[in-house]
């Protein structure tokens, strides 16, 4: 206890940003989150050119006459918790509780792909009254955006798959439980912009 | 089963392109078969294709970035040419389509890929060693940026031979790209090869901002930072905020392009001015991704051929930071004449007109740097004060065009393409040159011919300001950008001059090319066993030259700012290693071919999607997503450096 004093002393005294080359572990979350950030950017470049034609339905239908509030509260519900799975998976992978994990990763997967089914059959409902993306520059907009987010949860979807297989086949390895806490922030991020997307695109329809 | 692609493709009757195309291949062909002869192959494939080292891959984007430059060059030669002949009732030699592709390419390959390359790599050289760190935080993300970078330039050069490229400037405007109005490949050749090289410049982008925030060796707080870090790292800061902005813009035109959407169409309720929005909302910040770390470079030299000490360090920081922030602020000085009406046009005005008081800041600290200092005049620092006089100018122009009413007369015109590549030359290319000379004896342990270093500095200078002057009077006098012939043959002189200019920028790159073989050829007589052969004050000329792969054998512990130029005053050059380091092997990351492969497959993907051969696409993604997996279960990232090796590589 005596012997390590000294040294916390000493590493109160040197500021932060003198310390010297941070752990892999936070090198490897704060590129990730840099990633993150970009990413957001994408999407609010995809958000103002869905502010700019959201009144541009060029005599077509427009979202009033479109959204069921009712279906995307359920799809909303659906990413909402899915996110809170995914959270109980990371709480298993702290405590290295492979069985807990799996059943964290299922319910990811069951509640993810429930809101991509939904998202889907939603999407195919409107084109298929002549409300597809090549109608007006408002649908467009619309597909866009949201399908944009659909490919995100897609593509997470794909790599939940991949990261159970990767625990199963590879262990708890430090490699993979960094690559598995950047898959939770990256599915937390896409409730973020659900949450806007939900507000703006959905409450906000005219 | 080849979508689009047809004979037809193969421009047959255009002899330009082809006959250009021809020399191309000939010559990688050659040089394959050079490599193979000689028994190259597995030391090119080794220790550059699959390397992972920021050193080597920074050399390789300046190499490709050199490359570029001359391709562009070409084009810009054949456009003054045509300007010099088509007076009065004169054509010229070029028809108004292929002209169209000229100008279009020349823009698109100079900023992406030559400018842009360019900074890119020689930050990737210069920033770890600066901060006394062993790698980028990601070397092999860093090696599929690259190689992605150079997918999309080979997507770019093969438009030339299968196709064509886009006649519709280097930023595409909508209504005109649109598929109605441009049915052809040229613009989606344009928009899938900014999109490939897009995400390699957004992940290096990441990768530096990390490596310069978490990497820096102990005791390099903020304060202590080298200049050209900073600039890096507001350069790459901008990348990350700016760069997304592109991805999102360039994926609705495509959207528009092949699935019939409507964001900027003119029917359906499109929006053109949209585009033109979003695209300079990445745009501008653009160019100070470019100019910021040119200022990095300025200030290295400026200081180290001085003999000084920056002059106002905090105020430098400090600027280049405000610039960072308000470059995002400036956008729509770029289409005054939208018509957004007076208040709009007005705050951006002024905001544009703010921004010239931060680079103020910079240009006299840079003069006070040298105020009383012991100046010596190697190459390098010609670069630097040819650009002080030149960019001056050049931002004072841009002044007067942020002024809405003056840019509405000036909006378009040749006085235009004059302010940009005013400060794009004067800024950007003396830049990237006082690096490349600055840092090449770092890179290979000998120095560039000094003599032929002075003329090309001298045959970029006389000839910069000969092709560019005369553009600014042509530009009041209202000739426009972008047009093939004009009827008024009392511009014609002016041309002249400018295409005499041209020939002189000319003189220099051939000279570049041949200061690079002369030196090379006489690499014993320019030797630098020293390491620091321009009496350096960073870090990076603290280790020897060419560094070993792990740069620095054991962590140097910084107290202050130019850390290496006081431990030469106070410590003979030897810097205290930091508490702990030494008496271990060192850990370095493997070479991965992830960076290849993942371009290769890009690459099949990009041009499949150009020519709507779908299933080419799909085996372009498969490929990509299989290289990314296979890495994905690969477990051996890392491999130790001895004690004993690390000990020889010293002596």
């Amino acid at each position: 206890m005596n012997a390590s004093a000294p040294t916390v002393v000493a590493e109160i005294e040197i500021p932060i940003s003198e310390r010297g080359p941070s752990p892999r572990k936070v090198i490897i979350g704060y590129g990730f989150w840099l990633f993150l950030l970009s990413d957001i950017i994408v999407f609010s470049a995809l958000f103002a050119a869905y502010a700019v034609l959201s009144g541009r339905t060029a005599g077509g239908p427009g979202g009033v006459q479109l959204f069921h509030r009712h279906a995307v509260l359920v799809e909303t519900g659906c990413l909402l918790l899915s996110s809170f799975a995914c959270a109980m998976m990371s709480l298993a992978i702290e405590l290295r509780r492979r069985g807990w994990m799996v059943a964290g990763a299922l319910a990811t997967f069951a509640l993810g792909a429930a809101f991509l089914v939904l998202e889907l059959s939603e999407f195919g409902a409107m084109i298929a009254r002549g409300a597809g993306p090549d109608r007006s520059a408002f649908l467009s907009a619309f597909f866009a955006l949201v399908g944009m987010h659909g490919l995100h949860v897609s593509i997470g979807l794909a790599w939940l798959v991949s990261m159970v297989a990767q625990v199963f086949t590879l262990g708890w390895r430090p490699m993979v439980i960094g690559r598995l806490a950047c898959f939770g922030l990256f599915w937390h991020a896409l409730d973020i912009v659900w949450i806007g997307v939900f507000t703006i695109v959905y409450l906000g329809a005219r | 089963m080849f979508g689009k692609l047809t004979w037809d493709a193969i421009p047959l009757h255009e002899p330009i392109p082809l006959i250009a195309a021809a020399v191309v291949v000939l010559v990688l062909a050659g040089l394959m078969v050079l490599t193979i002869v000689k028994g190259w192959w597995p030391v090119l494939w080794r220790d550059w294709i699959t390397s992972v080292d920021h050193k080597r891959i920074g050399v390789m984007y300046v190499l490709l970035a050199l490359v570029m430059l001359v391709r562009g060059f070409i084009d810009a030669l054949m456009m003054r040419s045509q300007l010099a002949l088509a007076a009065g009732n004169a054509r010229g030699y070029l028809p108004p389509q292929h002209y169209d592709q000229i100008f279009s390419a020349h823009g698109t390959i100079m900023i992406f890929f030559v400018a842009m390359t360019f900074m890119v790599g020689l930050m990737n050289f210069a920033v770890p060693l600066q901060i006394g760190a062993r790698d980028v935080a990601f070397p092999v993300l860093n090696s599929v940026s690259f190689w992605l970078t150079a997918a999309g330039v080979l997507l770019v050069n093969v438009s030339l031979v299968v196709g064509e490229f886009a006649r519709t400037g280097w930023l595409a405007y909508p209504p005109l790209s649109e598929l109605a109005f441009s049915p052809g490949v040229g613009v989606d050749y344009y928009l899938w090869s900014l999109q490939i090289s897009g995400v390699g410049t957004l992940l290096s982008g990441i990768n530096l901002t990390t490596t310069i925030l978490k990497m820096r060796t102990p005791g390099m707080g903020y304060g202590r930072m080298p200049i050209f870090t900073w600039t890096a790292l507001a350069s790459n800061l901008l990348i990350i905020a700016a760069f997304p902005i592109l991805t999102a813009t360039l994926g609705m035109l495509l959207l528009d392009r092949y699935l019939d959407f409507h964001f900027f169409t003119n029917e359906a309720g499109g929006n053109a001015m949209m585009y033109v929005n979003l695209i300079w909302a990445w745009g501008h910040p653009e160019v100070y991704i470019l100019i910021l770390p040119a200022f990095g470079i300025f200030s290295e030299v400026i200081s180290t051929f001085s003999g000084k000490p920056l002059f106002g360090y905090r105020s430098m920081a400090t600027a280049t930071m405000a610039i960072c922030v308000l470059s995002f602020m400036v956008w729509l000085h770029h289409f005054f004449t939208m018509g957004a009406g007076a208040d709009v046009n007005g705050f951006f005005g002024v905001m544009t007109s703010v921004i010239a008081v931060p680079t103020g800041v910079k240009v006299f600290n840079w003069l006070f740097t040298m105020y009383g200092g012991t100046l010596r005049f190697e190459t390098p620092m010609l670069w630097a004060v040819g650009f002080i006089v030149t960019f001056v100018v050049g931002g004072a122009t841009g002044v007067m065009l942020a002024i809405p009413p003056a840019d509405f007369q000036l909006h378009n015109s040749l006085f235009l393409v004059a302010h940009f590549h005013n400060v794009i030359i004067g800024g950007v290319v003396f830049g990237a040159f006082a690096g490349y000379t600055f840092w090449f004896p770092k890179a290979f342990g000998f120095r560039l011919h000094d003599g032929l270093g002075k003329a090309v500095f001298w045959c970029w200078l006389v000839g910069f300001w000969l092709a560019f002057a005369p553009l600014y009077a042509l530009g009041l006098a209202g000739a426009t950008r972008r047009m093939q012939h004009y009827p008024e043959t009392g511009w014609q002189p002016l041309m002249v001059v400018a295409f005499v200019g041209a020939l002189v920028i000319l003189a220099g790159i051939v000279l570049t090319v041949v200061q690079l073989v002369v030196s090379v050829r006489a690499r014993e007589r320019l030797r630098d066993a020293s390491g620091d052969p321009w009496d350096g004050r960073t870090l990076e000329w603290a280790t020897r030259s060419p560094p070993p792969a792990w740069n620095f054998a054991l962590l140097p512990q910084v107290h202050g700012l130019d850390a290496f130029w006081e431990a030469k005053r106070c410590n003979g050059g030897a810097l205290a290693p930091a508490p702990g380091e030494g008496g271990r092997p060192i850990e370095m990351p493997r070479a991965s071919a992830l960076g290849i492969v993942v371009a290769f497959f890009a690459f099949v993907g990009g041009f499949a999607l150009v020519w709507h051969i779908w299933w080419l696409a799909l085996v372009g993604l498969g490929g990509v997503i299989a290289a990314g997996l296979t890495r994905a279960w690969q477990t051996e990232h890392e491999f130790e450096v001895s004690l004993a090796e690390i000990e020889g590589a010293r002596g």
